[in-house]
């Protein structure tokens, strides 16, 4: 052996075992993204994720109906006159009573949470751990408390919200009911997933 | 064709002389079973870590046999479920040893944690293999709540999409991270599909994986054992620890009794109680998935339910995402959080017992409190207990310093039988 090949050039081995690193952890992390982005909802799921429309024109007064929507129960609820009326006096007693940090789309940014204050409609999943919350509309429903003034329950971890689905302090859900788009189609129908007039 | 290059270092001959030229077979069996060297005074509590491994072998096993009928789809998973429970011969066997297993394998891996929580198995030079230990504790966690999806019960629909939702707490990044996860806007056939991939593939084999590092680790810096004393300390003149016996024959007659009687108590449930009256198998997970009707009352299954108690206990949903994983993730830091200059409970103080005490009350009325509605009284239970629960770890470094404590031995306390 020559001596010449004993020789070892340090600084090129370091910068050689740096650079081939390099490139390999570019490559690792480049190569990761298309499994990481395979879990993302797929083109048929968001193509199923479509807008639905609802027949609202049997519905009742104090009456509540489920229509699905990206899997979710949508509420659609036609609240009465004193149920409407009622609302500003639970102002006190919410955690967010002007749904500022709640999800609603623009015009349903008011007291009534609704484009038409007579219907109400919600995404029926709790925002605390997504149950379905229950319908309890009888003010002073024993199975909810005494001073009930009427709205939704959620029997998994005791969430309220009232009858615009804004929900009541001390509970663990942190916001209000979410409003999905939404808006009114010709002869009574809703239709659920475009907020625009448009059908 | 001379022999000399086909010689082995262990001196055996024959075919195995063969395979050992050629495959460390000898060596890794007295390295790890013939001549590793636990120490002699193992008792009741020792039996757990061999009991885990059987039933890790049970639940691949069943496991496997399981997937041979069972079809991963929202359309078909309950169907074929039943399917398996009614028509496939022996498949309800198969089935209540797989989801007795679940619980079983909870079961003993609480009880050799709790070993190694009294006996201080944790502290130096045995952190890594603690850690190793939570990493095997951990995946099987994820690996039990992705199993118990699988069936598409009303249970296990809306056990996941509660567990699921706890990343939506996240802020910003929370609702996208949920979409990623679930690969749908809800928990469907796609979440179902992708579940069933880790549960059958991604998770047991990074349990495989861990348990060898755990047993590897756990062989390197040798067995703790009731007294806290390092048997390695005290050799003979032939090298070996004076207070250790080879684990072959010793200790794998000993495991094969407490197998026995593991196996007992299991056949007994598998055969006679497979649902243990709604805490291994639900009664609402009797219902297909229905994802327009929440069961009544929607509790995990018992393993999970202290950490669920804490989770329902805090008002906030961010904070109580991260008290539930704290209940977790705390245990990692024992080995630091630990300031006793002794190992075992049998030369710590009267704090130190307190405290443990207190732990162990709290753990298990937190399970109970998971496992029951959410109401006033169970709340400010559960408050209590979570509270009492931290207090353990977090007041760790106070009390187990101050703590008075016993002298230890030379030498394990050992009365022949």
């Amino acid at each position: 052996m020559s001596a010449e090949a004993d020789q070892v050039d340090g600084g090129r081995r370091h910068f050689l075992l740096v650079a081939t690193s390099a490139v390999g952890a570019v490559g690792a992390v480049a190569t990761a993204v298309p499994f990481l982005a395979s879990w993302r909802p797929s083109a048929r799921a968001k193509a199923l994720g479509g807008p639905v429309e609802a027949d609202i024109s049997k519905l009742q007064v104090g009456e509540l109906m489920k229509v699905e929507w990206r899997g979710q129960a949508i509420y659609v609820v036609r609240r009465s006159e004193a149920m409407i009326a009622k609302l500003a006096s639970n102002k006190a007693n919410l955690r967010d009573p002007d749904s500022a940090e709640s999800d609603q789309p623009d015009f349903a940014k008011n007291e009534a949470r609704a484009l038409k204050p007579e219907y109400l409609v919600l995404v029926g999943v709790c925002t605390h751990l997504g149950c379905a919350p229950l319908g309890k509309f009888e003010p002073g429903d024993a199975t909810v408390a005494a001073d009930w003034p009427g709205g939704f329950y959620c029997p998994c971890h005791g969430s309220k919200f009232d009858l615009a689905g804004r929900v009541f302090k001390d509970v663990p859900a942190p916001l209000n009911l979410t409003v999905p788009p939404y808006s009114f189609g010709p002869n009574n129908t809703l239709i659920i997933g475009v907020a625009t007039g448009a059908a | 064709m001379s022999t000399a290059d086909t010689q082995n270092k262990v001196g055996t001959t024959g075919l195995l002389g063969w395979i050992d030229a050629r495959f460390p077979l000898t060596k890794m069996m007295r390295e790890h079973v013939t001549e590793y060297y636990a120490p002699k005074n193992f008792n009741f509590w020792y039996y757990f870590g061999s009991l885990a491994l059987v039933v890790l072998v049970l639940q691949i096993v069943s496991g496997i046999f399981l997937t041979m009928n069972y079809k991963p789809s929202a359309e078909g998973a309950f169907a074929s479920v039943e399917y398996i429970m009614r028509d496939v011969d022996w498949g309800w066997l198969i089935r209540y040893m797989h989801s007795t297993g679940a619980s079983a394998f909870f079961i003993v891996v609480y009880l050799h944690m709790f070993r190694g929580l009294i006996y201080g198995s944790y502290k130096n030079p045995r952190e890594l293999l603690w850690i190793f230990g939570m990493l095997i504790y951990l995946c099987l966690m994820a690996e039990a709540f992705m199993g118990y999806l699988l069936p598409w019960g009303n249970m296990s629909y809306w056990g996941a999409q509660v567990i699921t939702s706890l990343f939506g707490a996240i802020p910003y990044v929370g609702t996208s991270l949920l979409e990623w996860i679930r690969g749908d806007y809800y928990i469907s056939d796609i979440t179902l599909n992708r579940f069933f991939a880790l549960h059958v593939i991604a998770l047991p084999l990074a349990l495989v994986f861990l348990v060898v590092a755990h047993i590897l680790a756990l062989h390197e810096v040798g067995s703790n054992n009731p007294d806290g004393v390092e048997i390695k300390k005290k050799k003979g003149a032939d090298g070996k620890p004076l207070d250790g016996i080879p684990f072959h024959p010793y200790y794998t007659v000993k495991d094969l009794m407490g197998f026995v009687a593991f196996a007992i108590v299991f056949a007994l449930i598998v055969f006679f109680a497979p649902t243990v009256g709604g805490y291994f198998l639900e009664a609402a997970n009797f219902d297909p998935a229905n994802r327009l009707q929440t069961p009544e009352h929607i509790a995990p299954v018992w393993y999970f339910t202290p950490y669920y108690a804490i989770l329902r206990a805090i008002p906030n949903k961010l904070f109580g995402v991260i008290g539930m994983g704290a209940g977790v993730m705390i245990f990692f830091f024992l080995p630091w959080l630990d300031r006793s200059p002794v190992k075992s409970i049998r030369y710590r103080g009267g704090l130190y017992k307190t405290f443990i005490g207190i732990f162990v009350i709290s753990f298990l009325m937190l399970g109970y409190l998971g496992l029951h509605p959410a109401t006033t009284t169970n709340t400010y239970l559960s408050r209590v207990f979570s509270i009492l629960y931290f207090a353990f770890f977090i007041l760790m470094p106070w009390y187990s310093k101050v703590d008075r404590t016993k002298p230890v031995p030379d030498r394990v306390t050992f009365h022949a039988h």
